[in-house]
């Protein structure tokens, strides 16, 4: 059986890429990311390809796939500019989708993230699959994400006989993970905002890439948190990622996006902007309805997963 | 352990330490629940605050085995004083207790997660916003509740309508029929003198996005404070109507007025 992995030079495919060879399957590992080594190992065959565009169908044409596990998204710390990753997040993600019916996949897993629900004071915990996503209400840098949910809504609605199952991970982390929040906990110095410790929810990527074996295995077509038990302020994972803290004002509002939109222009960066309501507020979600479905259950705890950023800072001083 | 957990094991006398180890709360590794309660902070606090309900308002709790054991239960209050007083004594009683002692969650102000530092700490001792999916999920984990369903009506009210109800809402019932949970209603009598309000500056509370700001004493008065927890009430999960679950709220409102009633002939004096 042949697997599309979109993101392949993500470090998440990467996990889920091994994980796959080692079940048996062939993968066609798809990536858009400049000076990479192909990973043409046994049972892989990569292509560095922009599905955008007309081309891509060709990798279609020369591969029988049967299931597409779509995780290659690009993201604010990747291009800035809103509309190109509107481009390729959506628009992509509907050639995908499109060629995956013409195609004949039977199945798909889309990567999302627990960010559609949006940071909001007034948001209960425990988020469960049917909240709203407010997202894009609160920064235009989130509308693809949102977007990219609707489309392959449709898709399921439309097209049941494509088994699609949607993932809305919790805050990703671990090795070489490259996502805004990640690299927050990278920093040997990090800002957080004055009299505010959100609760948050991570998953280590490794639990994650097992998370979306666990789905595409499962092949239960749905909407699903993903999130273990387990939650912690903002300010105490930064402290247990081993980073400084710096304080930045949060009233009035209009002074935190100031410092966040000013920042990069002194060489600075301090921090997106789109991750404000995030450093603010909680988006706490449910995840039980997965680890039901799925009987997964993450080998890293809070203080487990973020000792790896801790302990990359001290082999840095240690020299 | 962090500066905060060491004030706080320097601050918790050791009777103090023996007693919350009887207290059950799921927490996840990091210490924390969904809603940000941390266990430490809430013990803390209760340490910092028994004095205030010890010695300065002398709260006296009456029927407070009422509360189960163990399980899910809301308990519904009359609201007054300006400030959550009521909340905070009726927490530390159920935490005070010498069987079966537990920590409370409850039903706070919209508003109040948007204020820096106060917010967190808030839901670090067990306040939550008060919306209904967040009083779902923690019957479901089997929390006890405290919610005043006269919300801001009955904490801004002033003086000369001291222990009238304000209209309820109905959301409290609806959840205790869905979630066959018991209801422990409790008459609050001595809060509403802690801070006599005269009067409501309307303007300014609507310039500052806050629901009242009261003319009023600047720190609340030591007058004394009767909890009186009666029987627990509980209601069929029916298909009633919102006029039959509202008459249902009604016996709820009887009670508590007869709570406060039996407060008001216990109390001998004000202060």
């Amino acid at each position: 059986m042949e697997i599309m992995v979109t993101g392949a030079a993500g470090t998440l495919a990467k996990h889920v890429i091994d994980q796959l060879r080692d079940a048996g399957h062939s993968v066609v590992a798809c990536y858009f990311r400049d000076a990479l080594e192909l990973d043409n190992r046994e049972r892989v065959t990569s292509y560095r390809v922009d599905i955008t565009k007309r081309g891509f169908e060709d990798v279609f044409r020369n591969h029988k796939i049967q299931a597409v596990l779509h995780l290659g998204r690009i993201t604010t710390t990747q291009d800035r500019r809103a509309n190109r990753r509107y481009a390729s997040n959506v628009d992509g993600t509907r050639k995908l989708l499109e060629l995956s019916r013409k195609y004949g996949v039977k199945q798909m897993v889309i990567l999302s993230t627990y960010f559609v629900y949006g940071a909001s004071a007034y948001n209960p915990a425990l988020l469960d699959e049917e909240a709203p996503l407010k997202a894009s209400v609160l920064d235009k840098n989130l509308i693809d994400m949102v977007e990219l949910e609707n489309l392959a809504h449709i898709h399921m609605f439309q097209y049941p006989e494509l088994h699609i199952t949607i993932l809305r991970p919790a805050n990703i982390v671990g090795p070489h993970t490259q996502n805004g929040l990640s690299l927050q906990l990278s920093r040997e110095a990090t800002p957080y905002l004055l009299g505010f410790n959100p609760m948050m929810q991570f998953v280590q990527v490794e639990d994650m890439a097992d998370a979306v074996i666990a789905s595409f295995k499962g092949n239960k077509p749905g909407i699903y948190n993903v999130a273990a038990e387990d939650w912690a302020g903002y300010q105490d994972a930064l402290r247990m990622a081993g980073c400084g803290m710096i304080p930045v004002p949060s009233i009035p509002p209009g002074l935190t996006n100031l410092i966040a939109d000013l920042s990069p222009k002194v060489g600075l960066n301090a921090f997106p902007r789109y991750l404000v309501p995030y450093m603010k507020y909680p988006v706490v979600i449910d995840g039980s309805k997965f680890t039901e479905a799925f009987d997964w259950q993450p080998k890293y705890n809070i203080e487990q997963a973020l000792a790896y950023y801790r302990d990359k800072k001290q082999f840095k001083r240690a020299g | 352990m962090g500066l905060q957990a060491k004030l706080a094991d320097l601050l918790i006398p050791p009777e103090l330490k023996a007693h919350f180890d009887k207290v059950e709360k799921p927490v996840g590794d990091a210490g924390y629940d969904p809603w940000g309660f941390k266990l430490e902070n809430a013990k803390a606090g209760m340490a910092a605050f028994r004095w205030v309900h010890d010695k300065y308002f002398r709260v006296q709790s009456y029927g407070i085995e009422n509360i189960p054991a163990k399980g899910r239960a809301l308990v519904i209050a009359n609201h007054g004083g300006q400030l959550p007083m009521d909340g905070l004594m009726i927490g530390m009683a159920i935490a005070m207790r010498k069987e079966n002692p537990r920590f409370v969650r409850a039903m706070i102000e919209r508003f109040f997660p948007t204020v820096p530092i106060l917010g967190n700490w808030l839901n670090s001792v067990g306040a939550v916003i008060g919306d209904p999916v967040n009083c779902e999920k923690m019957l479901e984990r089997e929390e006890v509740i405290v919610v005043f369903p006269e919300g801001a009506r009955g904490a801004g009210k002033l003086y000369k309508d001291a222990y009238q109800l304000e209209r309820f809402g109905n959301g409290f019932m609806r959840l205790a029929m869905e979630f066959d949970a018991p209801i422990i209603p409790v008459g609050v009598v001595g809060n509403e003198e802690t801070m006599p309000a005269v009067a409501n500056i309307k303007p300014l509370a609507k310039l500052l996005g806050v629901p009242y700001v009261p003319v009023a004493p600047p720190v609340p008065l030591p007058a004394q404070m009767h909890l009186n927890f009666g029987e627990a009430m509980r209601f069929p999960n029916d298909d009633a109507s919102e006029e039959e679950v509202a008459a249902r709220v009604d016996e709820v409102k009887a009670a508590i007025n007869g709570l406060i009633a039996k407060g008001l002939k216990e109390r001998e004096s004000i202060f």
